[in-house]
């Protein structure tokens, strides 16, 4: 149609990529430009091209934050996988409407605020335990709002998962054992793989939930991010922290991106 | 081959919410032999399959393998051994490990692993493909390791379901002869599901031929071809002419007006039966003193043969010959004694529950209410049962219908097509003088003075 050239108006809009243009606008806009700002303000002191905020930035006290913020994130996972992968499965194993009526109860708190939903923690934990402004506040908080996000791809995995593979293992002698630890769990690593890249990083760079279940106790980068921008109103000392946990999080995403493809198969289900 | 029953199925009857897959099945399976369940999809024959390999349980009846009950056995610890329909072999492994996966389970030390994984490449014709992942390896070979992966296990049975319907025709042909070779020299009992009859014909030591979760015939695949059993076999297996005739006594019988000679006997003296002669089994003579003759009106060439249609005054022979014949030309008929397989007759006729409604001269069938005569003597409201003759049935466009229904299966009968629709729950037999595609949508009337009723 558009090749012809004879219509160069109805080229455009046949053109789908004329239907991106909004959304790039917004991207540098809104994506695009801050990161540049951040980068300029990371290497700049006065106004002058400088690397004194990225050098005080790698400084041991705000790496330590960062390993803090790194063994949280850690343990967070691990408790994701411990809670999450069982519901996930079992949730595979339902008869449909009931899964779809059981994840409602995952899913129809989300569409709460987020801050709304911490706050209420807050109040519970205060007043029925003694663990508020705890680091054990803040693991539940931080299990809490992104549980969801972890059992969704292992589910969307397992239930894609083709119930041949399953019967196979069973005819060459599996139990359902082992047909879980050979079939099933390799299999629906792409899904677990999903979860933590979708857990891991929000978990990292999380402010809100520490500052209110961890009462200020607890500093994670993101609180120091926070602090510096808001409190300090040092940009450049925020900018170099920023600049520093967005190589951290793209070096784990490559890491990640590295695991699934060795993971190989059509398992299928990563959510992105 | 040997006599032994290995598998027995008794009475096994088996439903899925309600459709029944599998009704009152009764088969025995002989030790090393080559047996393929045959029939369109939804006839039961996966159904069967999945309930030997373990995956499914009966509802009712046993399922014995060397004379012990297996039906509360699991899948995994039946000496049985599953080619699947689309391989399933387990994407996260390499050939090696996939082949290996059974031996490694029973904890079979890696010596003897390799050596038997190597051996089983070597017997798929697959040497040297170990390392290689299931998504590099094309369909014709995926079928061969979904094939060792299952013989390394050195399985009792092997179940096949289906397993060359994804291969282009010259693959198929080969695994064909292929698998029975490899059944042959291995001796093990292949257990083998097709819908393809030609495939079927040339595998087997024994074909069962399913329709609708019921048995139509058990035997050998010359038996099967020669003597089919009803109009479905006939039909289904190979090409055929269907003709209903009247058996004047034994040897004798009346087609089309004709009196032929044949070679079966005690159906009675004057019986209704069907027979059927196979297109290869006429032959073409010179119409001069012929005792029937026709006008060709097709001929069609088949590569080896010619499939030649005549006409013989509303009767269309379907004939293969290596002889050419012309369009248009009047030809003569002769069918010799043996090539007449008489057939008991399946007389059909449509049942239903109903509901009389004398005072409205109607009654309610498959959820309709039709007008109806004869309705006298029943109360309202009566409980009856609906009884319409096939031939009674009036096909119409299904916009003009009250009823309407989609082909489920279309069959000739050498002077008509015996059609089945489905009409929500219930299955209807009709009679139309043109072939129907299945999945069309047709309307169905009856006149008032054809539907029989009478009480519960």
């Amino acid at each position: 149609m558009s090749r012809g050239g004879k219509n160069r108006a109805a080229g455009l809009f046949t053109k789908r990529r004329v239907f991106a243009y909004p959304y790039v606008v917004w991207m540098a806009l809104f994506i695009f430009s801050p990161m540049l700002l951040i980068l300029y303000y990371a290497f700049t002191s006065d106004g002058a091209f400088s690397f004194s905020a990225l050098v005080w930035a790698v400084g041991w006290d705000n790496l330590r934050v960062l390993l803090d913020s790194l063994r949280f994130a850690l343990y967070t996972t691990v408790l994701f996988l411990l809670f999450g992968y069982p519901v996930a499965y079992l949730l595979s194993r339902m008869n449909r409407s009931v899964a779809a009526l059981v994840s409602a109860f995952f899913i129809v708190p989300m569409w709460m605020n987020f801050l709304l939903r911490t706050y209420a923690w807050k109040v519970l934990l205060g007043a029925f335990t003694n663990i508020l402004y705890t680091e054990s506040a803040v693991l539940l908080g931080m299990v809490y709002n992104f549980l969801p996000f972890m059992i969704l791809p292992i589910y969307t995995t397992l239930i894609k998962l083709d119930k041949s593979y399953l019967e196979a293992a069973n005819d060459l002698g599996a139990n359902n054992a082992v047909t879980f630890l050979k079939v099933v769990l390799p299999l629906s690593m792409p899904g677990v793989l999903s979860g933590i890249t979708m857990v891991f990083i929000p978990s990292t760079t999380t402010f809100a939930i520490s500052q209110l279940l961890g009462g200020g106790k607890t500093m994670l980068y993101g609180d120091l991010i926070y602090m510096k921008f808001i409190t300090e109103q040092s940009w450049n000392a925020g900018s170099a922290l920023s600049v520093i946990l967005l190589v951290c999080v793209l070096l784990s995403m490559a890491f990640m991106k590295k695991a699934d493809r060795s993971t190989a198969g059509e398992g299928g289900g990563r959510l992105w | 081959m040997n006599d032994r029953h290995l598998i027995e199925l008794i009475d096994v009857s088996k439903a899925y919410g309600g459709d029944v897959a599998l009704s009152h099945v009764n088969l025995y399976v002989k030790d090393g032999e080559f047996l393929t369940l045959l029939g369109p999809s939804g006839c039961g024959k996966t159904t069967m399959l999945r309930l030997i390999a373990g995956f499914i349980m009966p509802d009712e009846g046993r399922i014995e393998m060397d004379g012990v009950d297996i039906a509360n056995v699991p899948p995994y610890r039946r000496k049985i051994n599953t080619v699947f329909q689309k391989y399933a072999l387990f994407p996260h492994l390499n050939v090696f490990d996939n082949i290996a996966f059974g031996l490694k389970i029973r904890g079979v030390d890696r010596n003897t692993i390799r050596k038997k994984v190597e051996a089983m490449l070597e017997l798929v014709n697959l040497k040297g493909y170990g390392g290689r992942y299931v998504e590099q390896l094309s369909g014709g070979q995926q079928q061969r390791v979904a094939i060792a992966r299952a013989l390394v296990n050195e399985p009792q049975v092997l179940l096949l379901d289906e397993p060359l319907g994804a291969l282009d025709l010259k693959l198929r042909k080969e695994m064909q002869v292929e698998l029975k070779n490899m059944q042959q020299r291995l001796g093990i009992t292949f257990l083998y599901v097709t819908h393809d009859q030609e495939e079927a014909l040339t595998m087997s030591d024994t074909i069962v031929v399913l329709k609708d979760g019921v048995i139509q015939q058990v035997g050998t695949p010359t038996d099967v071809y020669n003597e089919p059993k009803n109009p479905f076999v006939a039909d289904f297996i190979g090409e055929s002419n269907i003709i209903p005739v009247i058996m004047l006594d034994d040897f004798k019988v009346r087609m089309n007006g004709v009196v032929y000679a044949c070679v079966d006997k005690g159906f009675g003296r004057n019986a209704e039966v069907d027979v059927v002669v196979r297109p290869e089994d006429v032959d073409i003579v010179p119409a001069k003193g012929a005792r029937v003759s026709g006008t060709v009106v097709s001929v069609v060439f088949m590569g080896v043969h010619y499939e030649v249609d005549v006409d013989c005054g509303g009767y269309e022979w379907v004939i293969q010959t290596t002889d050419y014949v012309a369009r248009g030309e009047t030809v003569g008929i002769s069918i010799p004694p043996d090539a007449i397989h008489v057939m008991k007759k399946t007389k059909q006729t449509n049942l239903f529950d109903g509901t009389a409604y004398p005072d409205d001269g109607e009654v309610e069938f498959c959820g309709r209410r039709f007008r109806c005569e004869g309705l006298e003597g029943f109360e309202q409201r009566a409980e009856v049962l609906v009884a319409v003759a096939p031939a009674d049935v009036r096909l119409i466009a299904p916009q003009d219908a009250e009823l309407t229904g989609f082909v489920k299966a279309c069959m000739f009968l050498g002077t008509h097509y015996e059609v089945t629709i489905v009409c929500g729950e219930e299955d209807w037999i009709a009679y139309a003088d043109d072939y129907m595609e299945t999945g069309e949508e047709i309307g169905l009337s009856v006149p008032a003075d054809r539907i029989g009723v009478s009480g519960t």
